[in-house]
């Protein structure tokens, strides 16, 4: 528990910005967009990472196995394209934005822990060219996501 | 992530431990925390950051602070703790006990010793699996038994009708349900020396499957070398109002290499054993035969039978069950319940039951039925997950070895 504490001190330090810390210390970062599935986006001109957040990992446990999208493949904002799987259940991910694989992160094949360890650096899944730059519009900023995850967790 | 909701996850968590009575886990689907029962050491769970979850009607932590793979490895580098309060403990008592219980198990429980149990099978008139349970006979006019707590009510009002059947006959059996104490396991190499410190008896003399009424921490506790895990461990049944404090000693006296551990682990620990987990690996249609558990049926039962299902599960001894339970090692994603098996040439051969990564192998490892003929160790088989065909292959198990405490 303690280096993962550690972790998002150094990456809250690394990119500036303020964290917000609760029980489990789940961490949003302020230049990210974010869908209500957990997943986040980094969009960069045409193109945009994305990842499950740091809240979904916590939630989800040890991460075993990562099923990814072969390269070329289209995905649409709000279809499943890929999975996530657990130590006792598997998640659908989600697609934040609509466009075109045109990478994935092989090093999660070998190492799928990297999502819990790094889901916003090491543990990124897909990178997509956006098919439609004004979807983005559509996904919550960081503030908003935090709040999401709030009610959701006081919901049980 | 599907729907966007987590606590959604949490709850296929559970379903996917909780599948011993679907009716039970169905309801609790959607049940407020208020519905659910807590046993002695809930409080004591919350305060080691246990994450709670529904269970069995039951709030039971599913893990703690240490993810569920760092636990299922202490366990078998050290020790867990598992509250297992949930599950419920009852003593049969009379002169008649025992030929009563024989007609509802398969186990020879005459032909037990005293202070010695086993695991074994509540049968149905189809020979199909209504519960597995580890039994003991304490005396001749007294058994102890453990039945699982997704099978509480079921097991109980089968019990009940055939005592009062039995009883109408003029068969002397009673019994009593051991709400007031509680149930913890304790697993792994350090769980005897740890133990030992808070016992005045020898515990190097009580082997795997044997029971002890004795005192430890202070209190009268009902001991049995039994498990969920395949290590040497015991469980204790120890009255309630003792329990937080039997559990607070025994994690001091391991200077905090034993750890609290939650259901999580405890399905991991039980899979690499290659123990079933009824709702899953056995179910009301499936026999013991079928199962694996042959060696259960008491050799004097397999010939005179007297429990319910015998005429279908000695005819199955006779010529052979037509599935059998099986271990499966397999690649890519874990093969799940339900997943399907396939031959190499793609024709359905069986399914597994249940599956995930094993944390001490870390491969995928699963368990589940094909058709005899096809159940040789080494056989490749296609495991179906998410529609897609993955490599797998036939193998024995436990996938773990055990190390149960038995006389060299």
């Amino acid at each position: 528990m303690a280096c993962r504490l550690l972790w998002a001190s150094r990456v809250a330090s690394h990119l500036r910005i303020s964290v917000a810390q609760r029980g489990f210390a789940s961490v949003v970062l302020k230049d990210l967009k974010y869908a209500d599935s957990h997943e986040w986006v980094k969009i960069e001109g045409n193109k945009a990472t994305f990842g499950i957040t740091d809240h979904a990992q916590d939630h989800l446990g040890d991460v075993v196995y990562v099923e990814l999208p072969d390269v070329g493949r289209p995905v649409s904002q709000g279809e499943s394209f890929g999975a996530v799987e657990s130590v006792k259940a598997t998640s659908d991910i989600n697609s934040p934005v609509s466009g075109t694989v045109v990478e994935v992160n092989e090093e999660l094949t070998e190492s799928p822990g990297l999502v819990n360890s790094s889901p916003y650096e090491q543990g990124w899944i897909i990178k997509v060219e956006l098919s439609d730059a004004g979807e983005a519009e559509k996904l919550m900023d960081s503030d908003k996501y935090s709040k999401f995850c709030e009610e959701e967790d006081a919901k049980h | 992530m599907r729907g966007g909701s987590l606590w959604q996850l949490g709850q296929s968590i559970t379903r996917r431990l909780a599948q011993s009575d679907k009716k039970v886990v169905s309801r609790r689907y959607f049940a407020s925390g208020a519905d659910l029962k807590k046993t002695a050491l809930y409080d004591f769970h919350v305060a080691h950051g246990g994450k709670m979850v529904p269970f069995a009607g039951w709030s039971m932590p599913i893990q703690y602070k240490d993810s569920i793979i760092d636990s299922t490895v202490n366990c078998r580098q050290n020790g867990s703790l598992f509250d297992v309060a949930h599950m419920c403990g009852l003593s049969l008592k009379g002169k008649d006990c025992v030929p009563f219980l024989e007609t509802l198990v398969v186990a020879d429980v005459a032909g037990l010793a005293p202070g010695t149990g086993s695991l074994t099978v509540f049968t149905n008139e189809k020979g199909g699996a209504i519960d597995d349970s580890v039994i003991t006979k304490v005396t001749d006019e007294h058994i102890y038994l453990v039945v699982n707590a997704g099978c509480r009510d079921k097991d109980l009002a089968h019990i009940e009708e055939h005592m009062k059947a039995f009883k109408s006959k003029g068969g002397d059996v009673s019994w009593h349900i051991h709400d007031e104490r509680s149930l913890l396991a304790l697993q792994g190499p350090l769980a005897a020396p740890v133990l030992q410190h808070l016992t005045k008896e020898d515990l190097s003399k009580l082997y795997f499957g044997q029971f002890q009424i004795l005192d430890i921490n202070g209190s009268t506790c009902f001991l049995t070398r039994t498990g969920y895990t395949g290590e040497d461990g015991f469980e204790i049944s120890v009255p309630s109002e003792n329990a937080v404090d039997l559990a607070k000693a025994i994690l001091e006296k391991s200077e905090g290499k034993v750890r609290l551990t939650g259901l999580g682990a405890r399905d991991s620990l039980r899979l690499e054993a290659g123990l079933c987990l009824y709702g899953n690996d056995m179910e009301q249609h499936i026999s013991p035969v079928e199962a694996g558990l042959t060696w259960a049926i008491g050799k004097r039962r397999r010939a005179e039978g007297g429990f319910l299902g015998a005429d279908v599960i000695l005819q199955q001894l006779k010529d052979g069950p037509t599935i059998r339970r099986v271990g499966f090692f397999s690649s890519g994603p874990p093969a799940r319940s339900h997943s399907e098996v396939h031959d190499e040439s793609g024709n359905k051969i069986g399914e597994i039951t249940s599956g995930g990564f094993s944390p001490n192998l870390k491969k995928n490892i699963a368990m589940g039925y094909v058709k005899s003929g096809q159940h040789k160790t080494g056989t490749k088989v296609k495991i179906l997950v998410r529609g897609k065909p993955y490599e797998g292959s036939i193998t024995k198990m436990p996938f773990v070895a055990t190390k149960y405490y038995k006389p060299s």
